[in-house]
């Protein structure tokens, strides 16, 4: 089997998902300038909501595909609604208030989501039902499943229709103007708040349809999963700049690319025996078990912070960014 | 007005100091009548002070928002728990262990604020958090291939201080009074958190603590002041990730065992929250924040669990869930509706205040 193709297969589908999250957070930064902390949650309580209707109607007469887009379905409008919550309870309210202050909001809903979530859901990981049959098919040496076909398909084509939307529609102009100068915006008869919510809308919208991705393909849903999935999109949105759509789509498809490979080889890069030379002790230990690995693939959470700092340290703009470091 | 000053024109507040240092001379006694247990949630909620403390060096003084800061206090606690303990047969004292775990943790602190702290305070944030975890991951993994930090399984039998002879895990007896393992180290604590206090008093009125303060108003005019940003701002996160060290040494010390568990990122947020409900800035505030916020699961532990038993015949909340949701609740409305915090320094009050800027 091809371990390098298969890693690559394996990070974009990660990627796309991470893709999908980056743009909740470079949409609303791109308008409001703030970071969404909680938006991680959204993800969660998308996969949560999908699992529960998905579980409940499992095993019912209708067809799987038709309980999966009811899960859809009914993940997506949950989603939109606590994004538009959240937007209006606690950061509306303070848009013209200290930087930190939002920011401190963000993190006390992200605790109230992810704690109501445990109340509703459990506390403990749910399997997500898979109910769609999942062929498994070679290329190359490589296996590809279904459902990693369905999730790179399916945001590419949420990605195409953000973009058209962004760019072809009256909201995506309203949209473009308020991100440039709200100021400005509103004086051209753009409802600013509208356009705002509307924002966290659609952010939440793809929230949600990732939640379900990733909970179909780690085939299991839980109330913590949001906090990591939803820094590392953060990190995939610093690394194609922020609020940029297009530096989103790029920074989420590379980190999870980053991600995969790394992990995928840091065992085999960190072997002590290649250099076994060095020490008789340590030539005795490799020729006992053949490896003697120092950083394993339990670091795999590592590589997305250490893309994050060494962009800020070397590009903060990220790679199709605006410059960014400018002071507030 | 500096809260010295205030102190120099009303001598009447030495009865007050006095009155307030009896009480807490007495305190441990009165608690270990009750049970040695709220002596040991006493000494921890000291322990938060301090973290409280050190953290409000950063977030308060100088704005800066932090969010992994208990990863500083992950490198105290290990730096004591490795050097003393039968882990690596280290038992060195704790005079030479805590000053080379605040070190530690300050060059951690700076090692993190460099790259960072020139871009904008919200990449801080994420950036500290992601500094956060990625030090936890290097706790629970670095028991491969060389045994460092004993992963999951954490640290046990780490040593008390000791002086010569006296041990603060031994009880005493002393006129009468016996002096148990806690209520030594609760007098250990707070005579830390005293001198901590006055450093931290001192700081605010220095021309550092100027500066912090300037550059939290308008960076930019502070560095039109002739401040020179970059270093002043790496000095808070220096000096309160060494303060984050030095708390964890003790918290290492007192516990006997510590495990990557007790510092994760709800932890940092648990602080956060400290500083945040007492108020960002002031030293008396955010003491207040601490206390009441280390005292609020003990009393849910003896509040909510009866009254659900009470009324419902089982538990439906655990205390620990309806905590979570009252420290995210506090955040949110703190910040909605009293964002100086429960007792605001005057500055911060003024600055929270100004929404149309």
């Amino acid at each position: 089997m091809d371990i390098f193709l298969q890693q690559i297969i394996n990070g974009l589908t990660l990627g796309s998902v991470y893709a999908i999250v980056a743009l909740g957070y470079t949409m609303v930064y791109g308008i409001v300038q703030l970071i969404n902390f909680a938006h991680g949650e959204v993800v969660m309580i998308g996969a949560m909501v999908a699992l529960w209707v998905i579980s409940s109607l499992a095993g019912g007469a209708m067809p799987p595909v038709v309980i999966v887009l009811a899960g859809i379905l009914c993940a997506i409008p949950v989603c939109m609604a606590v994004g538009y919550t959240m937007e209006r309870v606690a950061y509306r309210p303070l848009r013209s208030a200290p930087r930190l202050a939002p920011l401190i909001t963000a993190i006390g809903i992200s605790i109230i989501l992810q704690h109501v979530a445990m109340l509703v859901w459990s506390r403990n990981p749910l399997p997500f039902p898979q109910i769609l049959a999942n062929p498994i098919f070679e290329i190359a040496g490589a296996t590809i499943s279904a459902v990693q076909i369905a999730i790179i398909v399916l945001s590419l084509l949420m990605m195409g229709g953000l973009t058209l939307l962004v760019y072809r529609t009256k909201l995506g102009v309203a949209m473009r103007a308020t991100s440039e100068n709200p100021q400005v915006a509103g004086l051209m008869g753009i409802d600013i708040n509208r356009v705002i919510s509307m924002t966290f809308i659609i952010g939440a919208g793809l929230g949600a349809m990732a939640g379900v991705m990733v909970g179909t393909y780690y085939g299991q849903a839980h109330y913590t999963m949001g906090a990591l999935l939803g820094l590392k999109a953060f990190c995939a949105a610093v690394l194609g700049g922020i609020g940029n759509l297009a530096g989103a789509m790029l920074g989420g498809m590379l980190l999870g690319v980053v991600e995969a490979l790394g992990t995928g080889y840091i065992g085999e890069i960190t072997d002590l025996c290649h250099v076994s030379g060095i020490s008789t002790a340590l030539a005795e230990r490799c020729a006992e078990d053949g490896h003697m690995v120092v950083f394993g693939s339990n670091y795999q959470d590592v590589f997305a912070f250490i893309v994050l700092i060494l962009v800020l340290v070397f590009r903060p703009s990220g790679l199709l960014g605006e410059r960014v470091s400018d002071r507030a | 007005m500096s809260e010295s000053s205030w102190f120099r024109t009303k001598p009447g507040i030495f009865t007050g100091i006095a009155i307030i240092a009896a009480v807490l001379l007495i305190l441990p006694f009165m608690l270990a009548s009750v049970g040695t247990a709220w002596v040991r949630i006493t000494n921890l909620a000291i322990l938060f002070a301090l973290l409280s403390l050190g953290l409000n060096i950063v977030v308060g003084f100088a704005g800066l928002l932090d969010l992994g800061y208990i990863a500083f206090y992950g490198v105290g606690a290990y730096t004591y728990a490795l050097l003393a303990s039968p882990h690596f047969n280290l038992h060195l004292p704790f005079w030479v262990i805590l000053p080379i775990g605040a070190l530690l943790a300050c060059i951690f602190g700076v090692m993190l604020g460099a790259p960072t702290l020139k871009l904008r305070g919200d990449y801080l944030a994420i950036v500290t958090l992601g500094f956060g975890e990625i030090v936890r991951i290097f706790l629970n993994n670095l028991s491969q291939p060389f045994n460092i930090t004993n992963g999951p399984q954490g640290v046990s039998r780490i040593d008390p201080f000791t002086v010569g002879s006296f041990s603060f895990s031994k009880p005493e007896t002393l006129a009468g009074l016996v002096f148990s393992g806690p209520i030594k180290y609760y007098y250990l604590l707070l005579l830390v958190l005293l001198v901590v206090i006055v450093v931290n008093v001192r700081l605010q009125d220095s021309r550092i603590g100027r500066a912090w303060v300037a550059i939290r108003e308008d960076e930019i005019a502070a560095q039109a002041m002739g401040i020179n940003t970059r270093n002043v701002k790496l000095l808070a996160f220096a000096m309160g990730a060494s303060f984050g060290g030095i708390a964890g040494g003790m918290f290492s010390a007192i516990q006997g065992f510590i495990s990557p568990e007790s510092f994760v990122l709800v932890e940092s947020i648990m602080v956060l929250a400290m500083v945040v409900l007492g108020g960002m800035g002031n030293i008396w505030g955010v003491i207040l924040g601490a206390i009441l916020l280390s005292f609020v699961p003990e009393i849910l532990r003896y509040t909510v669990e009866p009254f659900q038993k009470a009324v419902f015949g089982k538990m439906l909340v655990e205390p620990e869930v309806i905590r979570m949701l009252l420290f995210g609740l506090a955040l949110v409305l703190m910040m909605l509706y009293r964002p100086a915090g429960l007792w605001p320094s005057r500055t911060r009050r003024r600055e929270l205040a100004s929404r149309d800027k």
